[in-house]
């Protein structure tokens, strides 16, 4: 009987891993790639590790795009889009879940359309709106929609609803203004919220292509996935070069991961399963 | 005197309870404030525009002419729009119940009582962290015709190469195959929420009776994670109309079969940012909110009928 189970679980070992395997193996052969010489990627039959280790294709690649800045630019709208949008829509969730005002209902239901409108929908008056500011090839046309969220506003107010009411009742006996209440009293509260919406942002505002696509063509504004996708036509057939930029590009997102492997994954249950 | 005293009493009371209101609706507009005019700004309008936009010819210079209903003729007699149509339910079909089933297997596996869970669970999230663009770079290398590993893996077992990424006949079978490998993670832990939910004494009182651990999870497992497998399923056929990233990164507009493989997204992209044609595009991305707003129809139906709550 013991044996049985041992040998059972060691099946569920075995094939739990070949998923492993085929799962981390891209991402393995995208850095070993990246550290070898064109000429050896090409190699037929392939070499596995590089026989000549060289961080050429990472220095080059620089040389071409101005990668540095496009490190920072990513670095800096998603920072913006994240603070920007967790705390506009924070303090709008909560007057949505806790304060009673003519014309909410009305606005509500606004939003909760909103969520359900592909974004297609939107993209082009948004371009051409962009356009009319004057801001096509900015950074703040990179991040200037991304601060207003349906979604991260519907999610903030469930947060808020499942709180309990008699605590901000008892502050606004104590006199307490709203601004308090919410300062004080709520925003602790609303913290494992405010975490969720954050990776989920971050995640969005890192790894997003189309808009930054469209929107920006200057080297100098870029963010790093329309980079990448200059650097495949510039780059055609030097693969370590292709690989080292995807290396670049993921590598932030990974350590976040691994530092917040539980936030991530309860906020994907959070972001996931409504109500 | 004292009926007026009190009389002034309850006056004052009300005042204050009125001011009270006042401060509290002009607390909710400054709360809203910032929301209520980006989202009108970037969201509302736009829409309002977008509609407006599909019944008009918008060249180049993004200058708008009334048209009527052109766009919506050109959109039902268009064979582009029909083969990205195709090629969209095809990715629903293929992608959605493989990647169904081999997350409920995993998800299956990791609820079990085994060591590691955590790492596996973790090391499965991967792809579902990453971007998708730089994923997509890499595995348009791993399916290269000439140099890629895919057709060094095939040769292993004598089977011939082939450009994979170049041929209009395969190419979209690649790009589903990332799709499925990219999903699975978040499948898993939407699936394992769901498992982890089930409570312990139905498996308890299965095992009673003598019900062995297969018949126990097509019978408990299956049926009461189901809310679960719904939601996948209907964020996986929604989400193939979202599909654009892969697309454009492992075959990309200077492919002569580019065309061939677009889905709706991507022939979305196409009219309105490669070719052109933003007043068409407007009305291909009306005809998208119409499908995706009958699935969410479906959705909220076949949640009711379909699916079995605890």
């Amino acid at each position: 009987m013991k044996g049985n189970r041992a040998k059972k679980n060691l099946i569920v070992h075995i094939v739990l891993l070949l998923g492993v395997g085929i799962t981390v193996f891209p991402f393995l052969w995208m850095v070993l790639t990246s550290f070898k010489l064109p000429g050896e990627s090409m190699a037929i039959p392939p070499t596995f590790f590089p026989e000549h280790f060289t961080a050429e294709a990472y220095s080059k690649i620089f040389e071409t795009l101005p990668f540095a800045k496009i490190y920072m630019n990513t670095i800096y709208t998603t920072i913006i889009t994240v603070v920007g949008q967790v705390a506009i829509c924070t303090l709008a969730a909560y007057a949505f879940a806790r304060i009673n005002f003519p014309g909410k209902n009305f606005i509500f239901i606004i939003i909760l359309s909103i969520l359900m409108v592909p974004g297609q929908i939107f993209l082009i008056p948004q371009y051409l709106l962009i356009q009319k500011l004057g801001l096509i090839n900015t950074l703040t046309a990179l991040f200037l929609p991304g601060l207003f969220s349906a979604f991260g506003t519907f999610l903030m107010r469930q947060f808020f609803m499942s709180l309990p009411k008699e605590l901000e009742e008892a502050a606004l006996l104590d006199g307490c203004n709203r601004f308090q209440i919410f300062n004080k009293i709520m925003l602790p509260l609303v913290k494992p919220g405010i975490v969720a919406l954050s990776i989920f942002v971050a995640r969005f505002a890192w790894n997003d292509f189309m808009w930054p696509l469209i929107i920006n063509s200057d080297p100098d504004k870029l963010k790093l996935a329309p980079a990448l996708s200059l650097l495949r036509g510039q780059y055609a057939n030097n693969f370590p070069g292709q690989m080292a930029g995807a290396v670049i590009s993921v590598i932030p997102m990974v350590i976040l991961f691994f530092i917040f492997q539980r936030q991530f994954i309860e906020g994907v249950a959070h972001t996931g399963v409504k109500g | 005197m004292s009926g007026k005293n009190d009389s002034s009493k309850v006056y004052s009371y009300k005042e204050k309870n009125g001011k009270r209101q006042r401060n509290d609706w002009i607390a909710a507009y400054i709360f809203i404030a910032p929301l209520v005019i980006g989202l009108a700004a970037f969201y509302v309008w736009p829409f309002i525009q977008n509609v407006w936009f599909s019944f008009n010819d918008v060249n180049k210079f993004n200058v708008a002419t009334f048209n009527g209903l052109d766009n919506y003729k050109k959109l039902f007699s268009d064979p582009a729009l029909w083969g990205a149509l195709w090629n969209t339910v095809k990715y629903i079909i293929i992608v959605v119940p493989i990647s169904i089933f081999l997350s409920i297997v995993v998800a299956a596996l990791l609820n079990a009582s085994i060591k590691g869970k955590s790492i596996y669970r973790t090391l499965y999230f991967l792809p579902t962290v990453t971007m998708p663009v730089a994923v997509s770079l890499t595995w348009r290398w791993i399916f290269n015709g000439d140099y890629g590993l895919f057709n060094e893996f095939l040769g292993l077992f004598g089977m011939k190469g082939h450009a994979w990424l170049g041929d209009a006949n395969t190419a979209l079978y690649m790009i589903m195959i990332v799709a499925v490998w990219s999903g699975i993670g978040y499948n898993v832990i939407i699936l394992l929420a769901g498992m982890q939910g089930i409570s312990r004494s139905y498996y308890e009182a299965a095992a009673i009776d003598g019900a062995s651990s297969v018949r126990q999870f097509f019978k408990i497992t299956i049926p009461l994670v189901s809310p679960s497998i719904f939601f996948i399923l209907i964020t996986g056929m929604i989400g193939a109309f979202q599909v654009f990233d892969s697309i454009f990164m492992m075959v990309g507009p200077e492919n002569p079969i580019y065309p061939k493989v677009l889905t709706m997204n991507a022939l979305f992209y196409r009219n309105a940012f490669e070719t052109g044609y933003k007043g068409y595009a407007s009305a291909i991305s009306m005809f998208m909110f119409v499908i995706i707003m009958i699935i969410t129809v479906i959705q909220l139906i076949g949640q009711k009928k379909w699916v079995h709550y605890d």
